[in-house]
Formats: structure tokens, sequence, C-alpha cells
């Protein structure tokens, strides 16, 4: 095992483990800051033990998501060195500047918030929340410009042996970016809605707390569905950007061989990368690829024979990731649907609230997938078309990342573990105080 | 003007360090003294929550220098993160074991978690406090990398200078986390961490007094000063601040006391940033190969464009830090213990 494998299986366990509580905290955040707006504004003492409830969630969650991160910050220079001074120019500057101006305001206030309760006006209380909400979002931004960047670069100049920065303005509105922005943090929406509704729905199901749960449960259903139909919306408009400018990618998601127009859309497919074509196609819709990746029902797709082979991306996991995220996309559409149409008689719904329940855990894998999806489809290139994966990493001994990667896994399987324990049990707890409706 | 822009950011990183050390200095000081001076669960709850409003914002003054050094520097990013690959991993690890155990150590019932969470927090604490000092120190002698890449290894870090480094910067930091607690808890409790900070006192002054000795056959920070003595001014503030503490504390002036140690720290390690100058990586084979802040750091336009955005926010982090800490400056008393939120 060569010290690119190792160090790509050890940054993908990172990010994905990072990921695995980054979306609750973007959408939790917002949605405890809007259940303490609430009570400031009624006086609603429901509101207020919603606050501690769902607050108290969103911190165990938040804990395990801080120390992930920082793992992440120093594993470029650990582990892709030579890619971090490749980039550094502008990639680094991103980083810098998401701590700057996120990091220090989410991590500074939230300790306020968490022991400001009796420091702070009910007022100012609330307004913090807002304020670590914003900071989360703001620090998605950065990362995702910098994520965006390698996805597809611009504003450089390759001078001095390295990428340097041309125009700032140029990286900071980068489309990429802020389309991978709009679409990731709508799906930690549908994420944290999701988690909101399958607790509520556990909790309803034993006709416990009903009041409390019943309220959590349709603030959620909202926010769950207004996210569910924009996730939908910013994909198929990622997805047309990706057309243009990452053409390899598209072939993959869509283990598309043959260069045509008029390109279809197979229902069911299995790839076939040895010999260059699928085994088998299933449900085929001709056109269809070409309206959605162009919206153009004639446009031209450049098929994967047409892209030199070693320039290809993994086919069959980018077309796995690809129609298990856009299925799961649907299905939360129609859940959230269904739900609104059954709000007043959620009660009754036993059986829907049970898919609700166990629901919970299919907008991480959505999330996950969309992930491999961006990821592994950019290969073979770090930085796409400017650098290959297998340049970019540090030149040191393959052992090292081993040892290292299995104290990832070790370090992280406990961390994992422990962490959704915490969060399983209290959220079984239901909230503490007594409820006064 | 390139080499001036040049200066201001390797000055610029060399502060973040300072401020990190100042401000996640007294945080694994505490959580390094948690088994010597928490005798039952309420006292560790107290000096857990003596730091618990504050620890996570300072600690990302970590990141920042990280994230400044990969800006600013991306060759050394580069270079030292991935040639410090083990040392730097373990301080990670360690960083995560600490943030977790606060929040789950408060999450559980079990009074055998407890104590887990309690070792987490101890070896959490002190090994970054160390391995920070083992790094930094090993960085002033420099390190064996040339042209074809980096030579060394783990344990060729464990050096007696290196060693010598790690435990001074474990002594700051402890003397910089009892003064403290002895500024956030009451009673016996505060007794103990003023008797503490008295007695690591002597310590401290005895191994800065070797260091800076040390430091003279070791290493060519002395440098920069022969040549301009009127630098030594840096190190001269270092010592009396030094002794600030002992006579501050002698009048059980708390705050005073601390805000000395805090001055300690950060002219400390100025006092090495300057020694260190221009040299960000220096190399000790061949000091052509040195990384400097004239042929490692990022193109013009990025330093323009970070040096606007630092001085547009970091102004602003201080302030609403200030306001965080002043919150957090009064005694934890039985009623914070008994939120539901405390940890
Ligand atoms: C709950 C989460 C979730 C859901 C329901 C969806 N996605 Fe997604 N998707 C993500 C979460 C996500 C993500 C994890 O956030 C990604 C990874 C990179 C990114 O920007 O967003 C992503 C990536 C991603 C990409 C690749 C972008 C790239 O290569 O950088 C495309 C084309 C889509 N999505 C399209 C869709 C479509 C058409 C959906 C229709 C329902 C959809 N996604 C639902
Ligand atoms: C948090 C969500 C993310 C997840 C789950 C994720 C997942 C992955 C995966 C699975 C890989 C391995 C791909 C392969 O080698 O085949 C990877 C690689 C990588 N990702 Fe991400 N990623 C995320 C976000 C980001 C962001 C925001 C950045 C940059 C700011 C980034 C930078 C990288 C780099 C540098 C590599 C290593 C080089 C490579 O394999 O191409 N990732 N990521
Ligand atoms: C692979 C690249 C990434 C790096 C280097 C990175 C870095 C970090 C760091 C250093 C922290 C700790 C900050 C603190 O102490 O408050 C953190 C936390 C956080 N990161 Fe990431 N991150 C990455 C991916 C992402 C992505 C893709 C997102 C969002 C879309 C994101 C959003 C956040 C948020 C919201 C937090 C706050 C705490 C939490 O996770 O619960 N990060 N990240």
């Amino acid at each position: 095992m060569d010290v690119v494998f190792l160090s790509r299986l050890q940054f993908a366990a990172a990010t994905m483990f990072h990921f695995l509580f980054v979306p609750l905290t973007l959408g939790l955040s917002v949605m405890v800051a809007y259940m303490e707006t609430k009570y400031v504004r009624t006086g609603d003492k429901l509101y207020l033990s919603m606050t501690k409830f769902w607050g108290k969630l969103f911190l165990i969650n938040f804990a395990v998501g801080v120390v992930t991160g920082i793992t992440l910050e120093f594993q470029f220079g650990t582990n892709w060195s030579r890619y971090s001074e490749y980039v550094g120019d502008i990639f680094g500057s991103l980083l810098a500047i998401e701590a700057t101006t996120s990091f220090f305001l989410e991590s500074t206030l939230l300790g306020v918030w968490v022991f400001g309760w009796k420091k702070l006006s009910k007022k100012a209380h609330a307004t913090v929340m807002w304020l670590v909400a914003i900071a989360g979002t703001l620090s998605s931004v950065w990362i995702l410009l910098a994520n965006g960047w390698m996805q597809h670069p611009v504003g450089y100049v390759l001078r001095n042996g390295r990428a340097e920065l041309e125009s700032f303005w140029a990286v900071a509105t980068n489309k990429f970016g802020i389309l991978e922005f709009f679409h990731t943090v709508s799906g930690a929406y549908v994420l944290s809605a999701f988690f909101v509704m399958g607790i509520s729905a556990y909790h309803l199901l034993k006709k416990q707390h009903v009041e409390f749960f019943h309220r959590s449960f349709k603030i959620a259903l909202v926010f769950g569905l207004a996210s569910s139909i924009f996730v939908a919306a910013i994909g198929d408009t990622h997805g047309v950007h990706v057309s243009e400018v990452q053409p390899a990618k598209l072939a993959a998601m869509e283990s598309h061989w043959e260069t045509t127009t008029r390109a279809p859309i197979h229902m069911f497919a299995i790839p076939d990368e040895e010999n260059e074509r699928n085994l088998i196609e299933i449900g085929s819709i001709p056109g269809l690829l070409s309206l959605l990746g162009f919206h153009d029902i004639n446009a031209e797709v450049i098929g994967l024979r047409d892209i030199p082979r070693d320039e290809r991306p993994p086919v069959l996991l980018t077309f796995i990731s690809f129609r298990v995220m856009v299925g799961l996309g649907t299905l939360f559409i129609l859940l959230t649907l269904y739900g609104i149409i059954r709000r007043n008689r959620l009660l009754e719904s036993t059986n829907y609230l049970k898919i609700m329940l166990f629901s919970l855990p299919l907008p991480y894998i959505a999330i996950e997938l969309g992930w491999v999806l961006a990821e592994v489809g950019r290969q073979p290139w770090i930085v796409y078309g400017l650098m290959r994966t297998s340049d970019a990493a540090s030149p040191i001994a393959a052992s090292q990342v081993l040892v290292s990667l299995i104290g990832f896994i070790v370090v992280y399987g406990l961390l994992g573990a422990i962490g959704f324990y915490l969060i399983a049990t209290h959220a079984r707890k239901g909230p503490m105080e007594p409820e006064t409706a | 003007m390139e080499a001036a822009l040049q200066s201001i950011w390797f000055f610029l990183w060399g502060l973040l360090w300072a401020v990190f050390f100042m401000t996640d200095g007294f945080d694994f000081g505490v959580g390094t003294l948690l088994p010597f001076l928490g005798k039952d669960d309420t006292e560790k709850r107290m000096m857990i929550n003596a730091i618990g409003p504050l620890w996570d914002g300072n600690e990302v003054w970590l990141i920042t220098a990280g994230g400044v050094t990969f800006a600013a520097f991306p060759a050394v990013y580069a270079l030292m993160f991935s040639s410090l690959y083990t040392p730097l991993l373990l301080i990670l690890f360690a960083l995560i074991i600490r943030g977790v155990s606060f929040e789950f150590r408060g999450k559980v019932e079990s009074e055998t978690w407890k104590k887990v969470w309690d070792a987490c927090i101890f070896v959490g604490s002190a090994a970054p406090a160390v391995l920070f000092g083992v790094a930094f120190a090993n960085i002033f002698q420099g390190l064996p990398f040339d042209g074809t890449g980096y030579h060394g290894n783990f344990i060729a870090l464990l050096n007696p200078y290196g060693l010598l480094g790690g435990i001074l910067f474990l002594l700051l930091f402890l003397v910089h986390g009892a003064l403290w607690l002895t500024i956030r808890v009451s009673g016996a409790l505060q007794q103990r961490a003023d008797a503490a900070a008295n007695k690591l006192w002597f310590v401290l002054a005895a191994v800065a007094v070797a260091f800076l000795i040390a430091t003279y056959f070791y290493t060519p920070i002395y440098h920069n000063y022969l040549s301009s003595p009127v630098l030594l001014l840096v190190p001269l503030i270092t010592v009396a601040a030094l002794f600030g503490i002992k006579l501050l504390l002698a009048k059980q002036n708390y705050f005073k006391a601390w805000f000395s140690s805090a001055l300690t720290i950060v002219s400390a390690t100025f006092f090495c940033i300057i020694g260190l100058y221009p040299n960000l990586f220096p190399s000790n084979l061949d000091t052509a190969f040195s990384l400097t802040a004239h042929n490692a750091s990022a193109s013009h336009l990025t330093l323009t464009v970070m040096l606007v955005v630092v001085l547009l926010f970091i102004p602003l982090v201080i302030g609403y830090q200030l306001w965080a800490y002043f919150m957090f400056s009064d005694k934890v008393t039985m009623d914070v213990l008994a939120e539901e939120e405390a940890y």
C-alpha cells in the first residue's frame, strides 16, 4: 500500500466522519435559535424547554464536530504537503479566512450561550444563538469556496511553480463553490429536520410529552419540506454546472460511455469499466440526460470512451452514489409533503410516525453519498485539470500514514460510538422540565 | 515593500502563536492540575467550569495560527507539518480527547466513566503542552532537512534541548492555569491553587534560567540580539514579568498575577520569534535550505488580502473574546454548578 492510497483513505475517513456531525450543527442551530426567539416573543415556557432539550443534543453533536474539524485543518499539511505548497496561496487563505471570520465567533459565542443564561437578557441570549448559527453558515461558505476551487479552479495564474492568486473576487464568487454552499446547507437542513422529526416521532408513538414533541415535529416538518424542495432544485442546477465544467464526472455519474446527442438516462444500469460499457441497461429514457445536464434535449454529452482512461473517475462508485442520493432526495420530498397533508392528524398516523422514526438515518446516507460523488467523481484530480491526486501527497513513509490511519479508525470509532450513544440516551430521556403548555 | 510585508506577516504569525499559548495555555494548565487539585467531584467540576465557557474559543487561536501558516507561508505549512507528522498528530489526538471529555463528562452519570473522562482531560491537556514545547524547541535548533527532504524522526526530537522546551512549556502553563483558578474558584480549592502556583513558580524560574542558558549553546537564537542589543528589552520584560507573578501572588492580587503570567508567556514567545527571524523553519544541515519569511511566503496579493482580513477581523475577535472573558471572570459558585448546562 502506497502513501497516496493510505492518505486518501485517511482523508476520506476524517472528512466523512467530520461530516457526520457538521450538518446537524448547521441545521439544528437555526432551529434552536428559532425556538428561543419564539420563547422570547411569546413567553411560552414550552418553547424554553424545547430550546433546552434540542440545545443539549446540539451541544453533544457540536463537541464531536469541533474536535474532528481541527485534525482536518492540519491534514492538508501533514498528508498533502505537495498539494499545500502548490495551492496554499489560494486554498490556504480561504481556510485562514474561515477561521478568523467564523470559527472564533461560533466557538466564543457558543460558550457564552451555554453558560450565559443568567448573565444575559432573554433577548440578548437568543441573539447569541442566532450569531452562532450565522457563524456556522459563514464557515461553510468559506470551506465550500475552498472545495469549489478544487473542483473548478478560477482566479489564479501559474507562476513560481505554483498556483498564485490573481483575483480574489473570482475565487470568492466561484459559481461552483456557491452552488455547493446552497446545496450542502439545504441538505444539512433536511438532515436536521429529519433528526428532529425522527426523535419527536419516537416520543409521539409512546404518547409521552405529546404537546412538546407535536410542536417540535411541526416546526421541523415545515423546515424539512422547504429544504427538501430547495435541495433538489439546487441539485439540478448544480448538475448543469458539473456538466459544463467536469464532463468526466457527469459521464461517470450516468455511466455514459458513448458520446451522443439526445443522450439517455438509464433507470437501472450496471457499469462494466473493464470493457467500457454497461452490462445491463433497463428503462432508458432518450434525451433525458441531455435535458437534465444541459437543459436542452438535443445537447451532445461526452461519453467516457472519449475521455482518456487515466482521466476517468471510478465509475461504479460515482454512479451509485448519485442514484441513491437523488432517490433519497425524492423520497424526502414525498415524506414531508405527506406529513404536511396529515399535519393535524399526526398523532393518529402511527404508520407515518414509524416511517419517520426509521427515516432518521436516511439524510445522513444521502449527504455522505453526495460527497462521495463530488470527491470521488473529481478523481484522478485533486485540483480539477490542474494537479493529480497522485502528485499531491507528502513525501513521508507509508508506515507513518498506516499507523495514523489506524489511530484515526480507533479513536474516531470510539468517539462516534460514544457520541451517538449519548445523543440517543438524552434524546430518549426527553425534556427535563415539567410541561406547562 | 515586498520584504516589509513578509516581515509583518512573520510577526503576525508569531503573535498568533503567542496568543494561543497565552489563552489555551491556562486551559492546558487547569486540565493538567485536575487530578492534583480537585479532591472530589464538586471541586473537579469547579475547575472544569472555570474554563468551560472559554476553552473552545481559545483553541481557535491554534486553528488560526495553522490557517495563517498555510495562507501566508504555504511552503512552511507543507514542510513543517509533514516533517513533524507524528508529534503533530499526537497533539491533535490529545486535543480531540480533551475537547470531547469536557462535554461527555457532564453528560454521564456513572462514576467509572467520570474517571475515564478525568484521565482523558489530564492526558489531553498535559500532552499538547509538552509536545508544543518539544516541537518549538526543535524548530529553534533547526531540523535535519535539505533539498531531498526531511531526514529526522520522532525519537530524535526528544533530545535534551527539545525536552527542556517541553518541560518549560508545561510549567508555564501549569502556573498560568493555577493562577486562573485563583481568580475563578474560592475556598479550600482556591488556597490549594494559590499554593500550587507558588511552588510551581520556583520550578518554573529554575527551568527558565536553564532554558535561557541552554538556548545560547544549542541554538542561534541570540544572534539577532547580539547584532541589535536593544532587542534584549524583550527577554528583560519576560524576566520582569516572571518576577512580577511571584510578587503579585504574595499580595494575593490574583488578577494582576495572572496578567503578569500572560505577559511572561507572550514575551517569552516573542523572545524566541525575534531570535528566529527571518527563519520560520531552519535547516540544521545546510542553512541554504532554511525556509524564511522571504523565500517561503505566499504571493504579494495573498499577503495583502489576508492583511486586510486580519486587520478587520482580529480586533473584532479580540473585542468579543474580552467581553466573554469579563463575563466569565467571576467566581464559579454552587449555583453555577447546579445549572442544567454546566459541565
Ligand atoms: C440530504 C442531502 C442531499 C440530498 C437530498 C441531495 N443532495 Fe446532492 N449532494 C449533497 C447532499 C444532498 C451534498 C453532500 O451536500 C453534496 C456533496 C458536494 C455538494 O456540494 O453537495 C451533493 C452533491 C451533489 C452533486 C455533485 C456536485 C459536485 O460534483 O460537486 C450533484 C450533481 C447533486 N448533488 C445533485 C442532487 C440532486 C439532483 C438531488 C435531487 C434530489 C440531490 N442532489 C439531493
Ligand atoms: C465534509 C464533507 C466532505 C466529505 C465527506 C469528503 C469526502 C472525501 C472523500 C471520500 C475523499 C476521497 C476521494 C478519493 O480519494 O477517491 C476526499 C478527498 C479529498 N477531499 Fe473531500 N470531502 C468533504 C469535503 C471536503 C472539503 C470541503 C475539502 C476542501 C476544502 C475537501 C478536500 C479534499 C482533499 C484535499 C482530498 C484528498 C485528495 C483526493 O483524494 O482527491 N473535502 N474527500
Ligand atoms: C475538509 C475540509 C474541512 C476542514 C479543513 C474543516 C475544518 C474545521 C475545523 C478546524 C473546525 C473546528 C472549529 C471550532 O473549533 O469551532 C470545524 C468545525 C466545523 N466545520 Fe469543518 N471543516 C471541513 C469541512 C467542513 C464542511 C464541508 C463544512 C460545511 C459545509 C464544515 C463546517 C463546519 C462547521 C459548521 C463546524 C462547527 C462545529 C461543528 O462541526 O459542529 N466543515 N471544521
